[in-house]
């Protein structure tokens, strides 16, 4: 089959199928609706493993597949065309795996949900715009897909729209990426005016050509491909959940968890890094442009990796973690380590989604309790979850040594390398900062398994199991659908509760990623990093620096010892906080107890969010509503208007008075002023 | 010498005594009818009044037509108000006010 038509088939089957699924889900049934989108994803992912195969091995041409004229407005051209180069292969395969890998776990983990086709058109839907996106020959539509992930996050968060809290989540996603698109069109426009194009090729060709001019902006000269860089970024910054827009993505745990593990994991808050990368010729020219994207991926990774070690909810413990790894992508990124950063986002895509995935299973088994307070002593109960989880912590955490390890260790240790090796100021406090990261990192995921996994059992105070337990109907706002049990089938035992492993199509794709994220480290670390062999690989596709790779290769013998030493340390201190001594991270908190509240209100960001931007908004808003809209145009127009009305009936239907004779006295003195009018005046 | 304006007078005074009979009259409906007639008499002076002062005949022809209509205008009038007696019980103006709005 021709690249080009199993492009196709991979872009279009997914919105079919959500098309499909989503507007014919009445009528063809929940199973049907199921199988269309589980098996246009499937189809995908089989299609875009060869393609990625073939780009490593050399033998494929990045090439560009027309689909249709889109846009054709004087200077304007745009066209539908599926971009495939090594980059977009990448970006294929972990999409089109992981997204199909969490249809099936949705079949598992959604099972007694009423909405399910709507579920699974959202989830393909999702995908045809992640993969819109990544094949994108254009700025305006790589805008399109970008456009359509942040729909159908908004969706898929609000899915429980019964929810107030889902709702609000899934609101302020949208709002605060709203903030980022806005940076992002803006981008675009400026792009499109300085180049007189959207097309990616021609914007990359022509970028080195412009370093140096400055153009107008905000009444300021500046530099303009510095602009144009940190206009995109902004926007890059908002998917990507950085520093400042990074509020979203907490909240956004709201939504399913197979939702989590796609979108806000593995595939769409990637997309900021794929952005970057995609223009990494642009950004090349602008040194500043890559210091900022240096700074803030560096200050994200070490900020979200603190407030990751104070959370007590699983699944913003992964939702800090994902912000984080986010930050080492965007930091390697920053230093000019593209390989690296796409290393890191193919690693994490398997890794993270693992690991939601499997807090999905844990929280499938433990009746919707995300409390990891609540949890403990689940090793035995949920073995298969349990060495998943391991896995995949032992990927995030970077496990190895002598260059074999599971996925992290590679990829982490490529960004850091690169990071030091970059030699820049920006470069060496990245490096810093990541290191120091990298153990928060290896705490709080060490202290995610300790809590869950190990210790005694402390789920019998949860409300959520005590609810199971005594049958009780949960209150439907409250109730989430996706995997109730029958109350009646609870078998007593430990704590009044026996938690139970998930079934098969549970637990079949996170065994599946924990291969993933065992081995894809080690096997594709040459591919994407290598000094020799990536050049072949990426073939301009990103602005790969051999020399870079090099220096990163070479770098002393500290630097590389450095994640490892990082990594034990952090596991030390979980263990000794959870294992040795449970007691011992009380005793932490209560000597230093302004860092933990610091920490665990996460610095503070949405107060001072609500504080400088949501009051004044919504203090605006009363105002011009209670004052503008209803004190003055209300007032004066349509209720004063009605008002009138109302006063001059009042009036008339006192003439009304049903007495012939005052009718004939009004026509009387109508008939004299018309004689006197035609006497006096009409003469 | 009794002139134009006199028979113009008479009739005005007729007429005004007949509209008066409509407004100020609460009570009765045929003297409502009976000012009609009142105020189509005045005319009907008017009529012959000019007629006889211009010397053309047509005003009185049109005064014969006048005296036709008011008889059939009672005719009716009459008719309506003893259906109207019937189901209301009572003839007093005052009491028909069902077009109140």
């Amino acid at each position: 089959m021709s690249v080009g038509l199993s492009l196709e088939l991979i872009v279009f089957l997914p919105l079919i199928a959500a098309i499909v699924a989503g507007l014919g889900g009445r009528w063809i049934g929940k199973t049907a609706a199921k199988t269309v989108t589980t098996g246009a994803l499937f189809v995908g992912a089989f299609l875009s493993w060869p393609i990625f195969f073939s780009f490593i091995a050399g033998d494929a041409q990045a090439q560009v597949v027309p689909v249709l004229d889109w846009i054709r407005s004087g200077d304007l051209q745009v066209q539908w065309a599926l971009r495939v180069d090594s980059l977009t292969a990448v970006m294929l395969v972990v999409v089109t795996t992981v997204s199909s890998l969490v249809h099936l776990y949705s079949w598992g983990y959604m099972e007694e949900d009423p909405g399910q086709p709507r579920f699974f058109a959202y989830l393909s839907l999702f995908s045809f715009a992640m993969l819109m996106l990544v094949t994108a020959d254009s700025l305006v539509q790589m805008f399109f897909g970008w456009e359509g992930v942040g729909l159908a996050s908004y969706l898929l968060i609000g899915f429980w729209y019964y929810k107030p809290s889902a709702n609000a989540a899934a609101l302020k996603a949208f709002v605060v990426n709203r903030v980022g698109d806005f940076g992002f069109s803006l981008g675009i426009f400026g792009t499109f005016l300085v180049f007189g194009t959207v097309s990616i090729p021609a914007i990359l060709a022509a970028a080195p050509g412009m370093a140096g001019s400055t153009i107008g902006f905000a009444g300021m000269r500046v530099d303009t491909m510095t602009l144009l860089c940190l206009l995109l970024f902004v926007g890059a910054m908002g998917k990507s959940a950085q520093l400042g827009l990074h509020t979203w993505l907490p909240d956004a745990m709201e939504g399913p968890t197979p939702v989590s593990a796609l979108i806000h994991a593995a595939t769409m808050v990637t997309a900021g890094v794929f952005m970057v990368c995609r223009l990494s010729p642009m950004f090349e020219v602008s040194p500043t442009a890559m210091h900022v994207v240096t700074y803030v991926g560096a200050a994200t990774c070490f900020f979200a990796a603190t407030i990751g070690c104070a959370q007590n909810d699983i699944k913003r413990v992964i939702a800090y973690s994902t912000c984080s790894q986010l930050g080492y992508m965007f930091f390697a990124a920053g230093v000019g380590a593209y390989g690296a950063a796409m290393f890191h986002l193919f690693t994490h895509a398997f890794f993270k989604a693992l690991l939601f995935l499997g807090a999905g299973s844990v929280i499938h088994a433990m009746h919707h309790e995300q409390d990891m307070r609540f949890y403990g002593a689940l090793r035995k109960e949920i073995p298969v979850t349990f060495w998943v989880m391991v896995v995949g912590t032992l990927a995030i955490t970077g496990v190895g040594i002598f260059g074999v390890g599971f996925a992290g260790f590679h990829s982490k240790d490529a960004i850091l390398e690169s990071a030091f090796a970059s030699g820049s100021v920006p470069g060496e406090i990245a490096f810093f900062l990541g290191s120091l990261a990298a153990l928060l990192t290896s705490f709080y995921s060490w202290r995610l398994i300790f809590l869950t996994f190990f210790g005694e059992a402390r789920w019998g105070a949860s409300e959520h199991i005590q609810h199971s337990l005594h049958g009780e109907h949960e209150d439907p706002s409250e109730e989430h659908g996706d995997s109730s049990h029958d109350p009646h089938e609870v078998p007593a035992g430990t704590g009044g509760y026996h938690p139970h492993e998930s079934p098969l199509t549970i637990l079949i794709p996170i065994v599946l990623l924990a291969i993933g994220a065992a081995f894809s480290g080690f096997l594709f670390s040459g591919v994407f990093v290598g000094a020799e062999t990536a050049p072949h690989f990426w073939q301009g596709a990103v602005a790969f620096s051999e020399h870079l790779a090099h220096a990163a290769h070479e770098s002393p013998e500290w630097v590389k010892l450095t994640p490892t030493i990082v990594m034990l340390v952090g596991l030390w201190i979980a263990w000794n906080n959870y294992i040795r001594d449970p007691k011992a991270s009380a005793a932490f908190v209560a000597t230093f107890p302004g860092i933990h509240r610091f920490i665990a209100n996460k610095w503070y960001f949405d107060e001072l969010y609500d504080r400088i931007f949501v009051r004044p908004a919504l203090w605006f808003g009363r105002l011009f509503w209670k004052g503008g809209d209803e004190g003055t145009i209300d007032r004066f127009g349509p209720h004063g208007a009605a008002y009138a009305v109302g006063v001059g009936n009042r009036f008339t239907t006192r003439l009304q008075s049903g007495y012939l004779y005052s009718y004939a006295l009004v026509m009387l003195l109508g008939l004299i002023g018309a004689a006197t009018w035609a006497i006096w005046w009409a003469r | 010498m009794i002139g134009l304006a006199h028979y113009l007078t008479v009739a005005a005074i007729l007429f005004v005594l007949g509209v008066l009979g409509i407004f100020l009259n609460r009570r009765n409906v045929i003297l409502m009818l009976m000012a009609i007639e009142l105020i189509l008499l005045a005319v009907n002076i008017n009529l012959v009044a000019f007629s006889a002062f211009l010397g053309d005949l047509t005003g009185q022809v049109m005064a014969m037509f006048v005296l036709t209509v008011a008889a059939a205008e009672a005719a009716i009038g009459l008719a309506i108000l003893v259906i109207f007696f019937r189901r209301r019980g009572s003839i007093a103006v005052d009491a028909a006010d069902r077009m109140r709005g």
